[in-house]
């Protein structure tokens, strides 16, 4: 049953409690009832660390290349990708700094946008 | 000069470490982290939920990941147990994080209940400053000192997400389209930088080429996919690692 399976608003609220808040806090109240149970070396924790790190990578290409909204009427997927190569390097190159690799990404695509690239 | 004895050489109270906490509003990270919901604002904007959804959203499961995964899964037609298993494996990690918080957080009078309030405020950027932090707050006002911090850049946050709702419609589509590129760009770069081992990397790296891939083929369910068989990928390989190391 999907997020707009019914048109009703408290169906909605449900799906953002138990999907949104329940999933994330039962890891949190568990930190403080069973403490560091989880070593942060055990392969179990790996694995999970794994699985969420390519979710979040899967979400952050789609919104690359296939994004949707203004961003996708705006600009070429190739000015995107490079963009966002651009500002992951220079991240890289400062020494992993988030706030400059965000800025590259997001000057170079406003000057691709400018420029009509 | 009527500086009173009594009161400037008594030790500082609870409302002064709230606030010590609250004006660490003012650092780096908590300023990108800030800067980071304009573009969540956006993307839950673009996917089409109410204001009061986002805000919602972002009160109540706090994690950037979680809501950023949230949204997609909303956005890709996800039923209410993949959603769950999404978000819930990419929240895993903060059972370590509030583990190691808590013993630096406990004060000798603080009650479990207390802990269990506070805890929902920890997220990466909230945990790295204070575990940064609070070895300098006496131990009775640690409480006090990380919801001063914590409680208000997640209140800062949501009156963010609120404004830029507000505000978007008003925006042109070249600052709307730069927005809603803030999400990716911000990600790219903060995961590459909280991953604790190379598998992560390798996670990461599979991910991002494999996505696009598989949505071409099964656009419903890349997500999930991609999560799956990228962390699949780098896991193997950290098994393989750790066998040729011993």
């Amino acid at each position: 049953m999907t997020f707009d399976a019914f048109d009703s608003v408290a169906w909605q609220l449900a799906f953002i409690l138990v999907g949104g808040w329940l999933a994330t806090d039962i890891w949190r109240w568990s930190g403080v009832l069973l403490g560091n149970r989880l070593k942060d070396e055990s392969d179990m924790l790996v694995l999970v660390r794994c699985i969420a790190t390519g979710l979040v990578a899967a979400v952050i290409a789609q919104l690359i290349v296939f994004p949707s909204g203004a961003l996708g009427r705006e600009t070429e997927a190739s000015l995107r990708i490079a963009a966002a190569l651009i500002g992951f390097m220079a991240y890289l190159a400062v020494g992993k700094k988030v706030a400059v690799g965000v800025g590259v990404s997001l000057l170079g695509l406003a000057a691709g946008m400018y420029f009509d690239v | 000069m009527t500086n009173n004895p009594d009161t400037s050489d008594a030790p500082p109270g609870n409302l002064h470490w709230f606030f010590a906490g609250q004006r660490l509003l003012m650092t780096i990270p908590a300023i990108v982290l800030m800067t980071a919901f304009i573009g969540f604002a956006g993307f839950a904007r673009e996917v089409g939920l109410p204001a009061w959804q986002t805000v919602l959203i972002t009160l109540i499961v706090w994690a950037l990941p979680s809501k950023f995964l949230l949204v997609a899964a909303i956005q890709s037609g996800f039923g209410l147990v993949a959603t769950f298993l999404t978000v819930t494996l990419s929240a895993a990690r903060l059972m370590p994080m509030v583990g190691s918080l808590v013993p630096e957080l406990r004060g000798p009078k603080t009650r479990t209940i207390t802990l269990l309030f506070l805890s929902h405020f920890v997220a990466i950027t909230a945990w790295v400053v204070s575990m940064e932090r609070l070895r300098d707050v006496p131990r009775e006002h640690r409480t006090v000192f990380f919801a001063g911090f914590a409680i208000s850049l997640t209140i800062a946050c949501a009156l963010i997400v609120a404004l830029v709702y507000v505000l978007a419609p008003s925006l042109p589509d070249i600052v709307l389209a730069t927005l809603f590129f803030l999400t990716p760009t911000y990600f790219l770069c903060s995961l590459w930088g909280s991953a604790r081992e190379r598998a992560g990397h390798i996670a990461m790296a599979s991910g991002l080429v494999l996505a696009p891939m598989i949505y071409l083929i099964l656009p419903g369910y890349n997500i999930l996919l991609t999560g799956i068989i990228a962390g699949g990928l780098a896991f193997t390989y950290h098994l393989v690692h750790k066998r040729w190391a011993s």
